[in-house]
């Protein structure tokens, strides 16, 4: 039971990790970006990568698995994303679905198309006993570096002036203008925020999804859309505890009723868009 | 003005619209005789008209609705599954697991439309991508039913007791593919024209005003969906009687994009847009693939980035004025 319970949390924590980029650009900047996937792929191989060939220790990695797609995703916005944010949702599901079949042979091409594996340090594999429950290890740092992921986050989102800014942009860009704040800057480092925690997800997440290959962007895509809607498009938090929900009802639906697969998270999802079409953490109506 | 001039007025715009146009008649014929003298590439034809008839039932909820679905790969599969399902149980007439296939679908589409009534846009996509992924689960877990992973067994009757139809008869497939296409989009352009096809189109302008107006939009868009989804179902019966196979991945995730990338190639809101996206598609996939098997996805991505960044509608408007200047009557009704 309780070995469930933290499978789930953990799960639920890399959930979070791969979908709390999405909640960037999609739950605050309310753009349908279905490319998420393509830079959390970037992430990923630059974390695979720079281990593989340049022996660099894990950890150093990942500042720059988020740097790296936060970069392209600042290219991206400023040549092409931000033509579209006043676009109709079909348009940009259209745009970005159009990204992601570029991204993947472009991978596929430069990379091939076998999985590149993240090899984790010997202090991060195996497992510990806590309170006679077995843990791996990574797990754990999952879900510490999960937790300082969502609180910095959430930090920056509403104790911060950007963080204002960028929700006064959002909610009315034009009168945000005219207050002085500069839009443009502001949804620019906005996407970047959103790019790079991409990339760190999919640097975190390859160890325990097998490895990245180039298919990765489609793999995933429905996971982060799902933890997302069912977390609401309002902050981090509703991601955070969307995500955790998932986590654990999928972990204990597998081990309590097999037969039915990842037919629960599905099921969760469109029973929420019932309920609450907002999503489940969304502050009232908009 | 006099009131009863107003309304033979209208009357003859609508009717005049109702006409069919020689380009419309010369496409159909043209296809047919595509059918009847390239017997060789007669699988990949009835790819596209199988496709085409998918696309042409995402068009009736996207391009003349206005609303927006991940999921039509769903009734695809139903309908598919349906009419496998049956075939297997020794009933083997294609034209009744067609039926059955349309009927099962157009049920699920009923007691799912209600989800699409509430909700943004990205509610819409994510219910309906959500409805499709639980279907295919379903019909993954419950092998007994569907084979599962393995798919299914099944031969087909002929069709009207005359034709065979299925590897040794890909012309006749074709042909059986052409007529149902054909039948069921005479029927959805009526259905375009008509006052529950107008009422769709006031709904896709304007929900609010629409309802304000007295239609009755909730009811509109159930019904809508539900004729889509037995569209889709067709074409999954189609699919499955044609190449007599069928597996999971009709309800992935990348049948519903890929329709809806034929759709938006053809031009969604004419009906002839599903068709001729689908022909775009297959013919592009399979020239570019013979080239460069793995990257061809690449070249259509790059198609839909530049199709947006341009403009969609920028460029159906380039294209009505180049088609009005070769063929005015045209555009000045059907095509618009």
């Amino acid at each position: 039971m309780l070995t469930i319970l933290f499978d789930g949390i953990a799960y639920g924590m890399l959930l979070f990790v791969l979908a709390s980029g999405l909640s960037v650009t999609l739950g605050l900047m309310n753009f349908i970006n279905l490319a998420h996937g393509a830079f959390a792929m970037v992430g990923g191989y630059v974390t695979a990568l720079m281990m593989a060939r340049l022996g660099a220790p894990f950890l150093l990695t990942l500042p720059v698995a988020f740097v790296v797609p936060a970069v392209l995703g600042v290219v991206l916005e400023r040549t092409l994303y931000r033509k579209l944010y006043g676009a109709s949702p079909l348009d940009q599901v259209l745009f970005t679905i159009g990204l992601v079949l570029m991204a993947m042979p472009i991978a596929d091409f430069f990379l091939g198309n076998e999985a590149r594996q993240v090899n984790l340090p010997a202090w991060l594999s195996g497992s510990l006993s806590l309170y006679g429950v077995g843990v791996s290890r990574y797990r754990l740092f999952i879900v510490a570096v999960c937790g300082v992921i969502a609180a910095a986050l959430q930090l920056f989102l509403v104790r911060t002036r950007f963080g204002a800014q960028l929700r006064a942009a959002v909610d009315d860009a034009r009168v945000a203008n005219g207050l002085g704040i500069d839009v443009d800057r502001i949804f620019a480092v906005a996407f970047a925020v959103g790019s790079g925690l991409a990339g760190l997800g999919g640097a975190l997440a390859a160890d325990v999804v097998g490895g990245i290959d180039p298919s990765f962007p489609v793999k995933f895509l429905v996971t982060f859309l799902i933890v997302v809607t069912v977390g609401g498009s309002n902050g981090i938090l509703g991601a955070l505890f969307g995500a955790l929900l998932l986590g654990i009802l999928d972990v204990a639906g597998k081990y309590y009723v097999p037969s039915i697969g990842a037919f629960i998270i599905y099921a969760v999802m469109v029973l929420t868009l019932i309920v609450r079409p907002q999503g489940l953490f969304a502050r009232g109506d908009r | 003005m006099s009131e009863a001039d107003r309304t033979r007025r209208i009357e003859a715009h609508l009717s005049r619209r109702a006409r069919w146009r020689w380009p419309e008649i010369v496409f159909w014929l043209a296809l047919f005789a595509i059918i009847v003298l390239v017997p060789s590439r007669a699988a990949l034809i009835n790819e596209i008209l199988v496709a085409g008839l998918f696309a042409l039932s995402l068009d009736l909820i996207l391009g003349l609705t206005g609303i927006v679905s991940l999921g039509q790969a769903a009734f695809l599969g139903v309908g598919a599954y349906a009419a496998a399902i049956l075939a297997s149980l020794d009933y083997a007439d294609p034209t009744l697991g067609l039926a059955v296939g349309a009927l099962v679908a157009a049920v699920v589409g009923f007691a799912t439309a209600p989800l699409l009534l509430r909700g943004s846009d990205l509610t819409r996509l994510m219910v309906t991508l959500g409805v499709s992924l639980m279907l295919g689960e379903l019909a993954n877990r419950n092998a007994w039913l569907t084979g599962g992973a393995d798919g299914l067994n099944f031969t087909m009757g002929k069709v009207l007791d005359l034709f065979p139809i299925g590897f040794t008869g890909q012309r006749n497939a074709a042909l059986y593919s052409f007529g149902v296409l054909f039948v069921l989009f005479a029927l959805a352009r009526r259905l375009r024209q008509s006052p529950f096809g107008l009422a769709l189109a006031a709904i896709r302008e304007n929900r609010l005003r629409a309802g304000a107006l007295g239609i009755a939009t909730n009811w509109r868009i159930i019904a809508v969906y539900t004729v889509s989804a037995a569209y889709a179902g067709a074409a999954g019966a189609l699919l499955a009687q044609t190449t007599q196979i069928v597996s999971l991945d009709l309800f992935d995730f990348h049948r519903s994009a890929d329709v809806l990338l034929m759709l938006i190639i053809g031009g969604a809101g004419w009906l002839y847009g599903g068709i001729v996206g689908a022909a775009a598609f297959i013919v592009l996939r399979d020239v570019i693939s013979a080239a460069t098997p793995e990257y061809w996805e690449f070249w259509i991505g790059l198609l839909l980035v530049v199709l947006v960044m341009v403009g969609r509608e920028r460029l159906q408007d380039l294209a009505r004025r180049a088609v009005s200047r070769l063929a005015p009557k045209l555009a000045r009704g059907g095509a618009a």
